[in-house]
């Protein structure tokens, strides 16, 4: 018994340390920033804060020795590089030149060897710059160095600060500047329409083009392989064709329609808030580039749903259909009460997947329109807040609000994935 | 009943068809030649539908009156472009006839009266019943369907093809016009990839993406094998939830981790670095590759490695003498996968790259979205960056379908 315990330990301690290489990555790019995403998300920072604040000094020399017994004169300024915050620990030395010696010391400087002036300085206000001045007498020796017009004392200085990230005060000013924001309900709704329809339609297409590829017939592969295309296509080369194609003044598809007779002017299809279509006699306002960036992602992912239905739908045994041949079935009919109910529950699994990483996109929507014309996500709202507006802190808020949403459509794919496991 | 007589409902069944064939091959040809030509003017309904309806009463008498395929297809042909002419003499009445009408006409009818009769094969037009009719239906939809995903898959690849073989003075004259003059001189032809290449230093960007890809599949994947081995065939306490864990991680959106890693990254002087990037496109791999390499490492049997171990092999020597020879395919399929996401990510390389000297191609795409750049060049790096890609995805398809389904769903 004890042998086969120090067995089981033996293999779990193998486990931890073949796990740990994985573990270790994951959870110090992946774990760890969503943490600190949280903690950040409390803090008021922004982009500027996340270079640490330095002490600048700069040694200028106001008078020059001519000859034995003149003085040099030098000037020391420092200066914080940060308007606001607070430097620790400033320590400036000041090297004596050989052949000169102090003329009169404040009580600032001490003395440390034979040639070395050193100034501490506790703390150093955000904004503050201030001159010092030391005299020094020369000897003839002075004369016969080779001294650094420049800087002949070669001051040096050190600072330390503290980190922004750590050090600034916890507040829900974050919270309460995104959610008071002007457009943050409508990019709120945006947020979720935009998923759930690309979703929805994504898969009607996947439907479709799985139908229309589950026979065996010349060319069905290379079919296939080319519906495929938009979905491995990379990113930012399909969004710069979309946008060239639908460009209002050049693009392919305004050029056509307008020289057909089916428009009279050009449709800024992915600059267009809303667009007029006269419906029975009514105009109605279409929400053009809403939708446009929608078809783009059901374009783009439809794949995804295609080869999970085609895969599901080659799983159907045969005699289902042969026996509902036998009984007289038509096409829709076998659809509806064969095909429809065997890839249901990747239907649903499907669907869930596709919002949850529609919902978390942030390529897309980024690189179509850059979040104009009322087509701003919350991943879009993230970028702006974070790195547009320079504000890291309301930039995490957004963030924190995105990742408590998902949560929740996380934890329903996962009930799910439950429900299939059980059947 | 007289299998060589046309019932009421036979007869509309060959009509529709033959019109609905008529109206879908003249756009697709209205289509290609202003796509590939001057845009002509969209042929007016009536005449088609005209041309629709002879179609179909030529199908249904080709259908009851001649036996034999050989026969059947040279009436088509014949019958198609008898009907060419008819419709150059109503529909030339009011167009101006050009040599590509006449060509054109010439060309597709033969090929509209070959797919209907095609499409009317299983469809007996002497006793047709309710299900011929859907049938009917179902193969117009099936026809309809497969033109749509073609046009929709294969358009937007052939404009940035074409549009980046264009001078921009091409392309602004008539922007409808995606046709390529191929009879230019090479230099003049492919001049926006030689100028992308060497003077936007597209070359050293297509190095930094190939090596970044490739050392993040072996960063990946050393680590994923390891973690699914031990996961699959290793005991230990919290293994279920550990998978469960990794699953969940995979789902989580880059655009989260963006801020919290540009702010450490900046502060550990990581950011801009080719290394910074290699580690979190690891990160973002491990859980996928893990994932799919514990799938599939459930299906090898145990057997093997079990008695690798009692014939003395340590546990590595077990992994890399049994495990990975075994596993090797679903490997390469899950490498190619990830070579696929680090090739093409762009976010975290638009966030963290500054240096034009490490940028990668993504990134560099960036570079060229100015005004000032014409869209030929952008076209141009557009197919620079996918192409790659594609061509490994053909390749290696068959592997590769099984890896991309194996990703998001079990099983």
């Amino acid at each position: 018994m004890k042998k086969y315990k120090s067995l089981a330990a033996q293999e779990a301690r193998l486990a931890f340390w073949m796990l740990l290489p994985a573990v270790v990555i994951v959870a110090s790019v992946i774990l760890f920033p969503v943490i600190a995403n949280f903690w950040i998300s409390f803090k008021s920072i922004g982009l500027g804060d996340l270079r640490p604040p330095v002490a600048i000094l700069r040694e200028r020399v106001v008078q020059t020795p001519k000859k034995p017994g003149d003085e040099l004169v030098v000037t020391y300024q420092i200066r914080n590089s940060s308007r606001d915050r607070d430097l620790s620990d400033v320590v400036v030395t000041v090297r004596i030149p050989k052949g000169a010696s102090i003329a009169d010391l404040d009580d600032m400087w001490t003395v440390e060897g034979k040639r070395t002036l050193k100034s501490t300085f506790d703390r150093w206000e955000g904004g503050l710059s201030r001159t010092f001045e030391l005299r020094f007498i020369t000897e003839s020796e002075y004369f016969t160095r080779d001294v650094d017009p420049r800087s002949p004392t070669s001051a040096e200085i050190e600072s330390a600060s503290k980190n922004a990230l750590l050090s600034s005060p916890f507040t829900l000013d974050n919270f309460r500047k995104v959610v008071q924001a002007r457009h943050f309900s409508r990019s709120l709704i945006f947020s979720f329409v935009y998923p759930f329809l690309g979703a929805l339609i994504s898969i009607l297409m996947g439907i479709m083009a799985a139908l229309l590829l589950n026979r065996t017939f010349r060319g069905q592969s290379f079919l296939r392989g080319l519906f495929l295309f938009p979905y491995i296509s990379p990113i930012i080369a399909a969004t710069f064709v979309w946008v060239f194609f639908l460009d209002p003044f050049s693009g392919t598809v305004n050029a056509l329609l307008l020289d057909t007779g089916v428009i009279d002017a050009p449709i800024p299809f992915l600059n267009a808030w809303t667009i007029d279509i006269s419906l029975f006699g009514m105009k109605v306002p279409f929400p053009l580039a809403r939708a446009m960036v929608i078809f783009f992602d059901a374009w783009r992912y439809f794949p995804f749903a295609f080869l999970f239905i085609l895969s599901r739908l080659q799983a159907i045994p045969e005699d289902l259909y042969e026996a509902a041949d036998v009984d007289g079935a038509g096409y829709f009919k076998k659809f509806r009460h064969i095909t429809l109910p065997q890839i249901s529950s990747v239907l649903g699994t499907i669907f869930l997947l596709r919002f949850i990483w529609t919902f978390n996109k942030f390529d897309d929507v980024f690189l179509l329109t850059g979040g104009s014309a009322g087509t701003k996500t919350l991943p879009v709202e993230v970028y702006d807040n974070a790195f547009g507006r320079g504000d890291i802190g309301a930039g995490a808020a957004t963030a924190v609000l995105l990742f408590l949403m998902l949560s929740i459509f996380m934890a329903l794919y996962f009930k799910l994935l439950k429900e299939v496991d059980d059947e | 009943m007289n299998d060589r007589a046309i019932s009421g409902l036979g007869m509309t069944v060959a009509l529709v068809l033959g019109v609905f064939y008529t109206i879908l091959s003249e756009f697709i040809w209205f289509l290609a030649v202003s796509l590939l030509g001057k845009t002509n003017a969209f042929p007016p309904l009536l005449p088609m539908v005209v041309a629709g309806v002879l179609v179909g009463l030529s199908n249904g008498y080709c259908k009851v009156r001649i036996r034999g395929e050989k026969r059947q297809i040279l009436f088509s042909v014949g019958a198609g472009l008898i009907i060419a002419l008819i419709w150059l003499l109503l529909y030339g009445f009011k167009a101006s006839l050009t040599v590509k009408d006449v060509f054109g006409a010439l060309i597709t009818f033969p090929i509209i009266k070959l797919l209907s009769r095609n499409a009317m094969k299983d469809i007996p037009l002497s006793r047709t019943t309710k299900g011929h009719v859907e049938l009917m239906v179902v193969k117009i939809l099936r026809a309809f369907g497969l033109f749509f995903f073609t046009l929709i898959v294969v358009f937007p690849f052939y404009f940035m093809l074409a549009t980046s073989l264009k001078s921009r003075a091409e392309y602004l004259m008539d922007p409808a016009n995606l046709s390529v003059n191929l009879l230019q001189y090479p230099s003049k032809l492919f001049g926006g990839y030689i100028e992308v290449l060497f003077r936007f230093g597209f070359v050293r960007f297509i190095m930094n993406s190939a090596i970044v890809a490739a050392l993040t599949v072996v960063i990946t994947l050393i680590p994923s094998i390891l973690g699914a081995y031990a996961v699959t065939r290793l005991r230990f306490r919290g293994r279920d939830l550990l998978s469960r864990l990794i699953l969940l991680i995979y789902m989580f959106p880059a655009i989260v981790l963006v801020i919290p890693l540009y702010s450490v990254f900046t502060q550990a002087g990581l950011r801009d670095t080719r290394l910074g990037l290699l580690i979190i496109y690891a990160a973002m791999t491990i859980p996928v590759a893990l994932y799919m390499l514990r799938s599939y490492f459930l299906t090898l049997p145990a057997d093997l490695e079990e008695a690798g171990l009692i014939d003395g092999l340590s546990r590595l020597g077990v992994i890399i003498r049994i495990t990975i020879p075994l596993a090797m395919p679903a490997i390469a399929a899950i490498g190619l996968y990830v070579f696929m996401i680090a090739w093409n990510e762009f976010l975290f390389a638009y966030m963290f790259l500054d240096t034009p000297e490490i940028f990668t191609l993504a990134r560099g795409m960036v570079m060229l979205d100015d005004q000032e750049v014409p869209r030929q060049l952008l076209m141009a790096g557009a197919v620079i960056i996918t192409v790659p890609i594609m061509v490994l995805f053909i390749r290696f398809q068959k592997h590769l379908v099984g890896g991309l389904t194996a990703g998001g769903v079990k099983g």
